[in-house]
């Protein structure tokens, strides 16, 4: 796209845009580095994620302050309004995606006694590396402003969505089957939801990105696959 | 333009009824050709804006509306303008630009009251239509100075010369002058060009309230305005309409790249 006539606007949205990218690339660490904790049962890491969380927030408010000052001085229309909104509406999510990572390496502890059962921590990994694909590939899309790049990210939730669903079968069956297994698998039960909510904010980051190129909404309805909102109980 | 009939489509859904629409419509001073087959409507009771860089011709067209071109030699029109729902064609030599300019009114980027008192400003348009008796011109008078929000200001010196009040006040007894002959249609170039920011937003807030009872089309390089106060907004480039679509679209998402360009800063 040809520059502004006045560069320092040019300056600005490349500035914003720079950050969000940052962001992005902080929170897809963390992220990364929180399953990895969990897997491992390595506590080290899972302290280094909680005491690195504050840097994302610190960038978010930058990110705002920029995306706001932006707007005043610069009275952006049409493309460049939708990036200001839009490096707005990423840095929540990023946000957000940095505060998930952190929670679930706050259970790391929890998770990290003798009882490992292989299958869950399994499924659970599973879910955590699709995920974090998710979150490399829309940050690939906004990097590139590439819209089919969105959508890809945007339709591929419902298949983490049904991993979250059959995680939480799993997990029921092992703490029907003894008692003692209870707290661990409600622990596990927090971090693979947590995980699923990255992969909504993601999808989220995705719509954002489409928006911004394309200058409309994605579509609305999401496909959705996460079921456990209605999971029933098998009768006894 | 298939563009143009998505927008014609949505606004018709929603009873909008066209008081203008511009055919084809081509301009030539003499040889050189300043417009080039524009098309587009003009909707009842809305503001209609028309953007573009200098030279692009929106000032050509506004003056077309209503026959301004007429008065200088060697200048054609080609196309039509239809006024409804009187279905006139009135850029057609048939019909007299006197006719049409009772019709449409105009204001100004430099406020240009005659020399003559405040009174006299505001009745010139009546007299000339004929309306002399003075009660009626009395109560006209007030009527379109209370509608241009200069009443209160001007009321108990309505003899005194025009040529004493603020910029912003001429601006005001211009378009009040404009609004005595109960115009269809008032046109606005750059009206706020020549005023501070203060007066300019009283000029605008009027805009807004003038457009319930005429219909408006206005000439702004002042991109921020035209989001501001207009309904529609008409892109123009090099005597071309490049874009015509509701302003909150037209600003948010374009779908020319030229419009982008010059609405967001990218030309030249």
């Amino acid at each position: 796209m040809t520059e502004h006539t006045l560069k320092a606007f040019d300056i600005d949205l490349q500035e914003l845009a720079r950050k969000v990218a940052e962001m992005g690339g902080l929170a897809e660490r963390q992220f990364a580095n929180s399953i990895q904790a969990l897997i491992r049962r390595d506590l080290e890491l899972a302290q280094r994620v909680i005491a690195a969380d504050p840097a994302i927030d610190v960038l978010q408010h930058e990110i705002e302050e920029k995306a706001i000052l932006t707007i005043a001085r610069r009275q952006p229309m049409a493309v460049d309004l939708r990036e200001v909104v839009g490096a707005l509406r990423m840095a929540s999510d990023l946000e957000r995606i940095g505060d998930l990572a952190k929670n679930n390496c706050k259970r790391a502890s929890a998770l990290s006694g003798d009882f490992h059962p292989q299958k869950l921590m399994r499924g659970l990994e599973h879910m955590g590396s699709l995920v974090l694909n998710q979150l490399k590939q829309v940050l690939d899309a906004y990097a590139a402003r590439d819209p089919a790049g969105a959508v890809a990210v945007w339709n591929a939730d419902e298949q983490v969505d049904s991993l979250c669903t059959s995680l939480f079968r799993e997990l029921l069956t092992y703490m029907m089957e003894d008692p003692r297994n209870i707290t661990f698998c409600i622990h596990l039960m927090f971090c693979a939801k947590n995980i699923e909510r990255v992969g909504d904010h993601t999808t989220n980051i995705a719509e954002t990105v489409y928006y911004i190129v394309e200058g409309h909404a994605l579509a609305d309805q999401r496909p959705k696959g996460d079921t456990t909102a209605f999971a029933n109980l098998p009768a006894n | 333009m298939d563009a143009m009939t998505q927008v014609e489509d949505r606004t018709a859904a929603i009873g909008g009824a066209i008081r203008a629409r511009v055919e084809n419509l081509s301009f030539f001073y003499g040889e050189k050709q300043a417009l080039v087959d524009v098309s587009f409507p003009i909707y009842d009771r809305k503001v209609t804006a028309l953007i573009g860089p200098s030279g692009c011709g929106k000032s050509t067209l506004l003056r077309t509306l209503n026959r301004m071109h007429d008065l200088y030699p060697g200048n054609r029109y080609q196309g039509r303008v239809v006024l409804y729902p009187e279905e006139i064609d009135i850029v057609s030599p048939k019909v007299d630009p006197m006719l049409v300019r009772l019709k449409i009114g105009m204001v100004f980027q430099k406020p240009n009251p005659f020399p003559k008192s405040i009174y006299d400003n505001v009745a010139a348009g009546l007299w000339v239509r004929g309306i002399r008796k003075k009660s009626m011109v009395d109560e006209r008078v007030e009527q379109s100075l209370r509608q241009a929000a200069l009443w209160d200001e001007v009321k108990d010196r309505l003899r005194t010369s025009a040529y004493g009040l603020s910029g912003g006040q001429q601006q005001r007894l211009c378009i009040a002058r404009a609004l005595a002959p109960e115009p269809e249609m008032l046109l606005l170039d750059e009206p706020t060009s020549a005023l501070d920011p203060i007066a300019t937003a009283r000029i605008e807030e009027l805009v807004m309230e003038l457009a319930s009872s005429v219909t408006i089309v206005i000439v702004t390089h002042n991109m921020q305005q035209a989001a501001r106060i207009s309904n529609y907004t008409a892109f123009m480039h090099l005597g071309q309409m490049v874009e015509y679509e509701e302003t909150a679209l037209i600003f948010t998402s374009p779908k020319e790249r030229r419009t982008q360009d010059y609405i967001t800063g990218r030309y030249g």
